[in-house]
């Protein structure tokens, strides 16, 4: 069976893109979806956002941070190896279509979900400015391709090695300043990085969509373990998203779901593991 | 064998052994003690226990094979009703179904018409040469998709394609075998036992593809228009699960039964080398009463947490699993919380579950099931501490296919609707299982397979 990886590219030591040969995923994905993915037949389910696809070819391009074993070890498969599992399309696609003026905010492998949803925008008529964010340059993606879908492009990384010093939100905040009219800010990044963003628009009142990515198993709606609260009511990420609007989440609850094992791991591990009670692995 | 009024009791893992391991917990029987079980049964001419069983398994038939000594044949008739004798000997509720109606229960135990089906599909996987399974499939015959590889869909497929239809089954996980695969624990259903029956089912020419997330990946109607399947069956089951709303229920350490059983059977979590990572903590409640409330219970109970709750609204009389399976839980040390129902999850300041708030029940007037509606007992608020919540309250039917085909009947809990012949209201599609029923058993969605098979075979008959 297998799913065969017919390209990979090193992004950063620790940002890897690969294409993978996956039709039934091909066939009908769209920007803003996301795959389920396994590496070998003992491997966690991992799910990664689809940063590209070729439906002729057949294939599929995802772009993974490692953070974990899962994506360590997905990070060091090269290319004409295979994937234990690739299932997908799963979650909501993006709405596309003509708003007017758009931002487009990626953080971290945040840009490569962007990537899609630039293109799409900017094909649907919109006035796209697209922020990118990292810590620092050498971790930036897909700098040159989105600069060539977007009427403006602004860089932001923590340390200044590029582009704005600051986060997204410190260029997000100045293109406000100027004046400039935004009918919808879409933000795909890391919680903490979506929710200042959601912050920051509420002052403003300016619509804003976000794509969670909370602690998943199935991807399918079937097990619950990706809940978030939105607007007040119990959501199922992977089904009835990823995509929400920002100023309804609760990210607090969102950051500390996505801790539950890290949280665990570094209080508890010693306490329970010595008498049986939890597992917890890295 | 002493009491000839009792079945023949099954050897069992001991209590305090089981406590901590996943292995099977009953261990089967051996031949002599299952001709001697064989030889109680008064071979009714009548054979009541048929009409209990929902695929109306030839009863007497099978077990006088088995008291001859001749177990094969046991097997082979127990095949030509039912597909898979080695799960159903297993986890049928028989209780409430063959052995409910075997004249030897009025006066005594009936007869042990499940750990007998079970003895025989073991005895024949394990000792007999596999039985040559003739791939009649037709090159030219119309092909068939089968969506979801439960019990339904493994059944639709295996039928049809004994019939010589072309069939490939999608199925949206990575494994194929439904609840049995994700939901029951290793612990009560080997899944050897599953890989095998579906080994069989490759072997007679059905294709199986995993990953494919029908109204995702691809939609019914793609099936049919574009992809050149005559018909389709929807076997997607019931695996939506329901939280109670209750205040607290988002908190970290509260998981559904389906998370939980699924990190710990499909993903493994119960091997201490595997990299899923699956909580307990020290104590843990589980809240409901059915089966999937007792397969949760055990598991924790398994993965090492010091004491285990079941909270139950209603009187252990009233719980729908198993009563194996509740005899079991008791024994492995699950304490039953009955009458008692959770009114909310207490967080600490971490984010994570303290422990339950909980109110004691009385049984008033029956309800609509029948069964004696749980009211609140004024003044017994009461706090329970735990570190992990389970919720096993039920699920629903799986959404995505009903929301990616038009026109496709549902009733309000979005179950499909079928007519008699398990055809949905889009000629040639037809359902059947959890998905049509709503969480129901596993031989009643084996049964519903094998009916829409044959009304598939005569629907495709007619088109011709
Ligand atoms: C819809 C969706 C789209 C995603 N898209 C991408 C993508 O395009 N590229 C990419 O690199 N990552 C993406 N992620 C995050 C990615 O799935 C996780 O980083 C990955 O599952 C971690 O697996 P691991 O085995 O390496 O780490 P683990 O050992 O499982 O975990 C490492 C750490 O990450 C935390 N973690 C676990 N799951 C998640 C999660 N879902 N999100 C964030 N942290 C998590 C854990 O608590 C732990 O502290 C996405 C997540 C979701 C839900
Ligand atoms: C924990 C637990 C314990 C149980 N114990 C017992 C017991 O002891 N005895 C008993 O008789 N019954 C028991 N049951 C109930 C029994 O398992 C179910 O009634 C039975 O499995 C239903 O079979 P099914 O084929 O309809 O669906 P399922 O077994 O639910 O299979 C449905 C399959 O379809 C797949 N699917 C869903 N959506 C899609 C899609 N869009 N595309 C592709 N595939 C899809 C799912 O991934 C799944 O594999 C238990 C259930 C659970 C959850
Ligand atoms: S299939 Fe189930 S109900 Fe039927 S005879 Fe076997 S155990 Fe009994
Ligand atoms: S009713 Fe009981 S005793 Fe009679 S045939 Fe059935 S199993 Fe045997
Ligand atoms: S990941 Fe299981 S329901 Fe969303």
């Amino acid at each position: 069976m297998g799913y065969k990886i017919i390209r990979k590219k090193v992004l950063s030591p620790t940002v890897k893109e690969f294409e993978i040969v996956a039709p039934l995923v091909a066939r009908r994905a769209q920007p803003g979806q996301f795959v389920v993915l396994r590496v070998d037949a003992d491997g966690e389910r991992i799910p990664l956002t689809i940063a590209d696809y070729d439906r002729q070819r057949g294939t599929v391009v995802i772009i993974v941070q490692e953070l974990g074993a899962g994506t360590k070890k997905l990070g060091r498969l090269e290319q004409g190896e295979e994937l234990a599992d690739f299932a997908g399309p799963m979650g909501n696609p993006t709405h596309l279509h003509n708003l007017g003026k758009v931002v487009v905010i990626g953080g971290g492998v945040g840009i490569a979900a962007i990537w899609p949803i630039v293109r799409g925008m900017k094909q649907a008529g919109n006035h796209v400015t697209t922020i990118i964010g990292a810590k620092t340059e050498s971790l930036l993606i897909l700098v040159d391709e989105l600069a060539g879908y977007s009427d403006e492009l602004v860089v932001a990384t923590d340390d200044g090695s590029r582009g704005v010093q600051g986060f997204v939100t410190t260029a997000l905040q100045a293109i406000i300043d100027r004046g400039q009219a935004i009918d919808q800010v879409l933000a795909v990044g890391p919680a903490i990085m979506m929710k200042t963003v959601a912050d920051l628009t509420r002052k403003y009142n300016i619509k804003t969509i976000v794509s969670l990515n909370p602690i998943m198993v199935d991807g399918t709606g079937m097990c619950g373990a990706c809940r978030v609260s939105v607007g007040g009511a119990t959501r199922f990420a992977c089904a009835d998203g990823p995509e929400f609007d920002a100023h309804q989440v609760d990210f607090d609850l969102l950051l500390s779901r996505l801790a539950m094992y890290r949280q665990r791991e570094r209080d508890d591990v010693e306490k329970f593991e010595h008498e049986g009670g939890c597992k917890v692995h890295e | 064998m002493s009491d000839r009024r009792k079945k023949n009791s099954m050897p069992e893992q001991s209590p305090a052994e089981r406590r901590r391991n996943f292995a099977e917990v009953a261990l089967g029987y051996d031949a002599e003690t299952a001709r001697c079980e064989a030889a109680r049964c008064l071979q009714c001419k009548t054979s009541p226990c048929r009409q209990g069983c929902p695929v109306e398994v030839d009863i007497p038939g099978f077990i006088l094979h088995i008291r001859n000594g001749d177990f094969a044949a046991a097997n082979e008739d127990l095949l030509r009703y039912n597909a898979l004798p080695a799960v159903c000997g297993r986890v049928c509720p028989q209780e409430d179904q063959c052995e409910k109606l075997c004249v030897l229960g009025k006066n005594g135990e009936p007869v042990a018409i499940g750990r007998l089906e079970r003895f025989a599909a073991d005895y024949a996987r394990e000792n007999l040469p596999p039985a040559p399974v003739a791939n009649v499939v037709r090159p030219d015959a119309p092909r068939v998709a089968i969506v979801g590889s439960g019990p339904a869909g493994v059944t639709a497929a295996g039928e049809l394609a004994k019939m010589g239809y072309r069939v490939t089954v999608f199925e949206a996980l990575h494994m194929p075998g439904g609840v049995l695969m994700y939901g029951i624990p290793e612990f009560r259903l080997p899944k050897a036992i599953v890989q095998h029956e579906i080994g069989a089912l490759r072997a007679m020419g059905v294709e199986i593809v995993s990953n494919a997330i029908v109204g995702k990946s691809i939609t019914v109607d793609e099936l049919m228009n574009e992809e050149g399947y005559q018909a389709v069956f929807i076997g997607t089951g019931a695996g939506l699960p329901y939280f109670m709303g209750i205040p607290g229920e988002n908190a970290n350490g509260v998981f559904s039964a389906n998370e939980f059983l699924t990190r710990s059977n499909l993903m493994q979590a119960w091997r201490a080398d595997s990299p899923t990572p699956i909580f307990v903590g020290r104590r843990s409640a589980v809240v409901g009463g059915g089966n999937v409330a007792m397969d949760a219970a055990r598991t924790a109970v398994r993965l090492g947490a010091e004491e285990v709750f079941l909270v139950y609204r209603r009187s252990r009389q009233e719980m729908p699993a198993r009563h194996e399976e509740i005899d079991h839980a008791l024994e492995e040390g699950v304490i039953f919380r009955t009458l008692t129902n959770p009114t909310a999850v207490r967080v600490d300041d971490r984010g994570w579950v303290s422990g339950l708030e909980c109110v004691e029940m009385e049984l008033g007037e029956p309800d609509e099931s029948g069964r004696r509606r749980p009211v609140v007992k004024p003044g017994s608020e009461h706090f329970l501490p735990v570190d992990s919540v389970i919720m096993a309250i039920g699920q629903g039917p799986n959404p995505l296919v009903q929301s990616t085909t038009p026109n496709l009947r549902v009733n309000r809990w979005n179950n499909i609707w079928t007519d008699e012949n398990g055809m949905t209201s889009r000629p040639g599609v037809f359902a059947g299982g959890d998905v049509v029923t709503g969480a129901a058993t596993v031989i009643l969605a084996m049964g519903a397979g094998k009916r829409a098979a044959q009304a598939i075979d005569r629907y495709l008959r007619e088109q011709k």
